[in-house]
């Protein structure tokens, strides 16, 4: 699950970590009142979107004084903000973080993740705070300082501080720095992130260290022991759909192509549209019911599929496993009676019981195309997507 | 000949009086799998469906003498059971869980591959292992299978069953069919059951599936050049999925520009494998490889 700028340093500061001071702010006059809270000038106004990029979008703004505030606020609420990684639909503004301004000095980049092909956490920093990891990364690996941490050792100090010894700091700084990344693996550990990222850390003229923006994407299958994370959820960030099939507990991602599919299995649903697209069509989503769908699951997804307005077909494609065939034709059955489907749909089904499911459906009324092989289903629901 | 499970392999379920468990534990039982015991802690002394069921996995293995374990215990509890069962000596913890925290699962991993080095984890988040026509430990459906001759390893249940099908269609028999399961933090990788494979006499070809996400089908591709040499036909899913979205299982996405579709099969290609771009044709790539095409 993915938090804002200002989540994400609510939760650093209670950990200790050198945030600079700041509120949100959902309203012009709410930005106004925490500006004058903050008591000085100037400030930063901050866009809240699930994205990065902000800076370079025109989502961050100094302001000099409370006219300014007001202004930036006014501009940057309620606007969509298209940065290189929201897609070219953008994401809505609707709260934006006053914070105070910090003398930047020198940026770094730290992060913690998990490194997959170790099972193991690491941590990474840079010199070249600001960018993109990944820019750094594809132009000079070198510069990428990585220490792996021991499951059963946990971070250790001295990796700490010899992180914040190559990335060149003072020496009178090193066992502040170092407690900064210590905090920033309890942050993880603690509440179960799955990335952790502050870009930059800042070095300010002062002498002083400071986050100056923080991201941290916490990891869903632990949100059951985190009742206070889970309330940061933020549902503007996402597609109206995609927020209704969470609650209807369908995983659903919205996609741009006109062919809906539905299909039982991540991996299936993944291949599904992988074969439209091979047979000359787009997918309209990534749809997986689940292995233990019943009919109203089948029901909600039709509903969630039908919703999107670009949909021109819809291609069902279930291997019954453990899920029996008739059990699915059954809910494709009652779902058609329940939301009248304004498409034409094919259905490829296979697997347990699959002669009675196929039964059901020829004996329905309804007006499903049937497909034996996924190929040839895909390559149905194309042809009708495209008027033929 | 088969690799991990067969005939002999004998099964406790934890987790065996949970809806899933129950169910489960019968129908791999009804398929012929020696189910000997089950675990929930409180409840022994009972049976389902005439297995008899035991407060800890220790008590089950010192009266049943299991040596496999099959795991249906909830998300918060599944890393636990995983420990216990090594713990108890089992040799194989296959874990069907999903939804286990990935901060549970990296410590019990490292423990396993520390104290254990000799035992197997599979999953979690996965379907199982099946050696057709002598043990089902797993939840996939038995009768699409097929006795034979391809090894089968998969990050999906459902592609598995999709494979596994085609090739059953064509008379084409499995030896094992294996899914490491969708998880960032899997007990068993693609190299480590292309071993197994390469390393089993009867096992003739390998169908490998794997989807976006991670390095695990890079790193199988480094493992085929060094030291597998019977065909493997590879297919990956996820050619169409966005960045930064997770495709339903937690470990399959496209993060920082790594793990896309497109570098895997570059990857698998450079290695010798032969690659399948649309799944509906792996059973007739499957049948040319053993002809030798």
């Amino acid at each position: 699950m993915k938090v804002h700028e200002h989540q994400a340093k609510e939760v650093f500061r209670k950990y200790g970590l050198p945030v600079p001071e700041g509120y949100p702010a959902f309203t012009v006059e709410e930005a106004v009142e925490v500006a004058q809270k903050l008591g000085k000038f100037p400030v930063v106004v901050k866009a809240q979107i699930h994205a990065g990029g902000r800076g370079k979008a025109g989502g961050v703004k100094l302001a000099k004084d409370l006219d300014e505030v007001q202004k930036y606020a006014a501009e940057l609420l309620g606007k969509t903000l298209v940065t290189f990684q929201t897609g070219p639909e953008g994401l809505p503004v609707s709260r934006i973080y006053i914070e105070e301004a910090t003398n930047i000095d020198k940026e770094y980049y730290v992060a913690i993740t998990l490194d997959r092909s170790k099972s193991k956490l690491i941590i990474m920093a840079s010199a070249e705070g600001g960018m993109e990891i990944e820019e750094v990364a594809a132009k000079n690996p070198d510069a990428i300082i990585t220490e792996v941490i021991d499951p059963f050792m946990g971070l250790r100090p001295y990796q700490a501080r010899n992180i914040a010894l190559k990335l060149g700091f003072p020496k009178n700084l090193i066992n502040k720095v170092a407690s900064v990344f210590l905090k920033l693996y309890d942050v993880y550990m603690k509440e179960d992130a799955s990335m952790v990222e502050i870009n930059p850390l800042v070095l300010t003229k002062e002498g002083n260290i400071v986050v100056l923006d923080a991201k941290v994407d916490f990891d869903d299958n632990a949100l059951y022991r985190h009742p206070d994370i889970m309330e940061m959820e933020d549902p503007t960030q996402e597609s109206e759909l995609e927020v209704k099939a969470k609650q209807y507990n369908l995983n659903y991602i919205k996609l741009d192509g006109n062919i809906a599919c539905m299909v039982n299995g991540a991996g299936l649903a993944m291949a599904t549209m992988d074969t439209i697209k091979l047979a000359g069509g787009e997918p309209a989503n990534f749809l997986d019911v689940g292995g233990s769908a019943n009919a109203e699951q089948i029901a909600n997804a039709f509903k969630i599929i039908l919703s999107d307005p670009n949909v021109k077909a819809i291609f069902i494609n279930i291997f019954g496993g453990i899920l029996r065939c008739d059990r699915l034709a059954e809910g494709i059955i009652k779902a058609s009676q329940e939301v009248k489907p304004h498409v034409p749909i094919v259905v490829r089904m296979e697997g347990t019981n699959v002669e009675l499911g196929k039964k059901m459906l020829a004996e329905s009324g309804l007006d499903l195309i049937p497909a034996d092989t996924m190929w040839e289903g895909a390559k149905k629901a194309v042809e009708l997507a495209q008027g033929k | 000949m088969s690799v991990l499970v067969n005939k002999d392999t004998k099964v406790i379920v934890q987790g065996i009086t949970g809806r899933e468990g129950s169910f489960h534990a019968t129908q791999c039982k009804a398929y012929g799998t020696q189910v000997v015991g089950g675990v929930t802690p409180g409840k022994g002394g009972q049976d389902v469906e005439g297995i008899p069921v035991f407060d800890s996995v220790q008590e089950a293995v010192d009266n049943t003498g299991a040596d496999c374990s099959l795991i249906f215990v909830p998300p918060p509890f599944a890393a636990d059971a995983v420990v216990e069962a090594v713990d108890a000596g089992i040799k194989t913890v296959i874990c069907i869980t999903e939804g286990i925290p990935v901060n549970d699962m990296i410590p019990v991993k490292q423990y396993i591959k520390t104290y254990y080095p000799d035992t197997v984890l599979i999953g979690p988040n996965c379907p199982g292992v099946i050696t057709p026509e002598e043990a089902k430990i797993g939840i996939m459906p038995g009768h699409i299978f097929k006795k034979g001759n391809v090894g089968i390893v998969s990050r999906s249940g459902t592609l598995t069953y999709e494979a596994a099908f085609q090739l059953s269609n064509r008379g084409i028999g499995q030896s094992t069919v294996i899914g490491i399961g969708g998880d960032p933090v899997p007990g068993t990788v693609f190299a480590d059951v292309l071993k197994w494979f390469q390393d089993d006499p009867e096992t003739e070809a390998i169908v490998m599936i794997g989807e976006i996400g991670g390095t695990a089908e890079e790193e199988a591709a480094e493992f085929i050049k060094e030291y597998v040499n019977k065909p493997v036909i590879a297919y990956i899913a996820g050619v169409t999925a966005p960045p930064g979205k997770r495709m339903g299982h937690a470990g399959a996405i496209i993060a920082g520009g790594k793990g896309t579709a497109e570098e895997k099969y570059k990857a698998l290609e450079a290695a010798g494998a032969t690659t399948v771009k649309n799944i509906s044709f792996i059973g007739e790539a499957v049948e040319k490889a053993l002809r030798g095409e």
